[in-house]
């Protein structure tokens, strides 16, 4: 298990290291942040000063050596915006974001189970339709403009939630109806067809001849060997969901890091925006090491082969 | 014609195309007979995938020719019949889906977007699915360095924000359409170097690309002459799919403002820019929203059915007579 976890650190820490350098180096094609923050009449020696104050007179390698000594001391850089600390800015747009993922997350999965087990005890049954309705719409229709129907029926319209804002709970309701759409719409599709195939092996026969009653059937015999493939699945999706989800952040106001992000990238707000890449990127790396861990956990037959390997 | 939806839509499901080939290899009388004249058939028989086929057409035609018959009615500014609701002739037919609060009409401007909007999707799955695929085939059957090189690459592109490689190109070069097609391409082509490298990997290993390189057929002889006919169909039925896919992320660039600027116009903007009219002009977002839905929906349904009729061992259920098709729906349904 040990050399198995070091074997997938170091294959993904690469892709992290690389994000990290090409984020850095694309950032710095957006041009020259002093355009921005300076009046407009600005004579060109402030604009050499703004530039040299921020190291940004250096050559890209000296200043990506600069930044990832700072990063192994912890040192992030302020932001050029706020001239807070650029960690800071990151660590506080987060948990916005990870509480978003997580509940939109769980319900999925829950109601995934729930319709997709449903739907595979019953083919072409009310769940079934349900669920590859809603896989359907969740592959046609455009998240933003799913945000703005739900902005006009609800909130304009009927009056019964706010257009945007994190205070109370029915500002909850918009953001996570709108993102759970998608995982919903995959997950429901990969549980029935999982649960079809386990439903149809010998040993769940064998259970039902020993008695078991079909809740227990399902819950403990199917669902046990059938959820690797969904929890595979999930994971991707909440990847998806962590790395920030702009539109819908962007459009109910939600103060998370897609949105911290698209704010930096358009303001050029260099030290904010690695930040939180880093962090994203991180925290995705976590998640993808937690996963390959629920997955050996789940299945025992992945174990004894990825230690061979 | 149920069949179609119910198969789902979840590109995890695509038919293996190893069990094609051995199809085709045990029967190639059949294979010879179920070409394309009865692909056509066949998609007669279903309902969904034919209305989704006349839809698609319906478009591309739109796309092609509507502008040109529009004229300047998308452009043309009228303050007289500004924000004019939808749904009536009473301001002549092309305000019959109402007019933008500059008296612009909407139906004229939807059909000039679907231009713009067709125009960065279509090439982009196409540049997409031919680098993608070319590479993923040959780097499957090639294994080893070149293998691991190429998942490695795809790795890191699909790990990097895509939405900060689209900002840059903005800044950097010009937001065209065609900087756009570019940017949208090379991130989906993973997707095809992917599924096309799992396939060819297999393929490599069967008999008869065996057999080929026994009568000393080059790597590229073998690549092009045996293994892409076999992973075409999965890889076609993919990119339909990605059509959607890449539609949808032109109109999520577009909506955030990094994608078609004006004067230029996609249905995405169009929704972006009647969001701050929502609550005096609802028709203004909803509309361009709604032509995204009905072109995706379609190409949905059409890919759905290519699955299964572009496998074999599938393919029955569509070749079914109808009177059999009713007789298997369940009786409780029949009743009214």
């Amino acid at each position: 298990m040990l050399i198995y976890l070091r074997k997938r650190i170091v294959s993904s820490a690469l892709p992290l290291v690389v994000v990290i350098v090409g984020v850095f180096a694309l950032a710095r094609m957006t041009g020259n942040p002093a355009s921005l923050y300076l009046p407009l009449n600005a004579t060109q020696q402030m604009r050499d000063d703004f530039t040299a104050r921020n190291g940004l007179d250096q050559p890209l390698l000296v200043q990506m050596a600069d930044y990832f000594g700072g990063v192994l001391r912890l040192d992030f850089g302020q932001s050029l915006r706020t001239g807070q600390d650029a960690a800071a800015m990151a660590l506080r747009a987060f948990p916005a974001t990870l509480q978003l993922a997580a509940t939109t997350m769980v319900l999925a999965v829950l109601l995934a189970l729930v319709v997709g087990c449903w739907a595979a005890l019953k083919p072409n049954g009310i769940a079934d339709r349900i669920s590859s309705f809603v896989s359907m719409a969740a592959a046609s229709i455009p998240d933003f403009w799913l945000a703005i129907v739900g902005i006009w029926v609800f909130a304009i319209t009927l009056g019964w939630l706010p257009t945007s804002g994190v205070s109370g709970a029915g500002a909850w309701v918009l953001p996570i109806a709108t993102l759970l759409l998608r995982p919903f719409g995959v997950l429901v599709q990969i549980v029935r067809g999982s649960m079809v195939s386990a439903l149809s092996e010998p040993y769940i026969k064998l259970a039902r001849s020993r008695g078991a009653g079909e809740l227990r059937v399902v819950t403990h015999h199917a669902l046990r060997n059938a959820a690797a493939p969904a929890l595979t699945v999930a994971g991707d999706l909440t990847v998806g969901l962590v790395n920030g989800a702009v539109v819908v952040e962007t459009i109910f106001g939600w103060p998370g890091i897609g949105k911290l992000m698209i704010d930096s990238i358009l303001q050029r707000d260099f030290a904010v925006l690695q930040a939180a890449v880093l962090l994203t990127a991180v925290a995705i790396f976590a998640l993808n090491i937690l996963i390959d861990m629920g997955y050996a956990l789940l299945d025992a037959r992945v174990r004894p082969v990825t230690v061979k390997a | 014609m149920k069949s179609s939806l119910t198969e789902g839509s979840t590109p995890e499901q695509l038919p293996v195309a190893h069990e094609q080939q051995n199809e085709r290899k045990d029967g190639k009388q059949d294979g010879k007979q179920d070409g394309k004249l009865s692909l056509f058939r066949l998609l007669l028989r279903d309902r969904f995938a034919t209305v989704s086929a006349l839809i698609l057409v319906f478009i591309g035609l739109t796309a092609l020719v509507g502008p040109s018959l529009m004229g300047d009615l998308a452009t043309k500014q009228n303050l007289l019949f500004a924000n004019k609701a939808p749904f009536t002739l009473a301001y002549g037919w092309e305000y019959f889906l109402g007019s933008d609060s500059l008296g612009r009409s909407m139906l004229a401007r939807l059909v000039v977007a679907s231009r713009t909007t067709l125009s960065v999707a279509l090439p982009a799955v196409a540049v997409a699915l031919f680098v993608g695929s070319l590479w993923g085939v040959w780097a499957g059957y090639h294994r080893g360095w070149r293998e691991n090189v190429s998942m490695r690459i795809a790795d890191v592109i699909m790990s990097f924000p895509s939405l900060l490689l689209a900002v840059v190109v903005l800044y950097v070069f010009s937001p065209s359409a065609a900087n756009i097609v570019l940017i949208l391409a090379l991130t989906r082509i993973p997707i095809y170097l992917r599924t096309a490298r799992a396939e060819s990997a297999e393929l490599q290993s069967r008999t008869f690309v065996d057999a080929a390189r026994t009568f000393g057929a080059k790597p590229n002889a073998i690549i092009v002459r045996h293994v892409i006919p076999v992973v075409l169909p999965t890889l076609l039925t993919l990119a339909t799919l990605e059509f959607c896919y890449v539609m949808l992320a032109e109109s999520s660039l577009s909506f955030l403002g990094i994608g078609i600027q004006p004067p230029d116009v996609s249905w995405g903007l169009m929704v972006s820019q009647g969001r701050q009219y929502l609550q005096s002009a609802w028709w203004l977002s909803i509309f361009p929203g709604v032509a995204i839905v009905v072109t995706t929906i379609a190409a949905n349904v059409l890919a759905a059915w290519l699955r299964i009729a572009t496998d074999p061992a599938q393919r029955w259920r569509l070749a079914l007579p109808r009177k059999r098709l009713i007789a298997r729906i369940p009786a409780k349904e029949a009743k009214p």
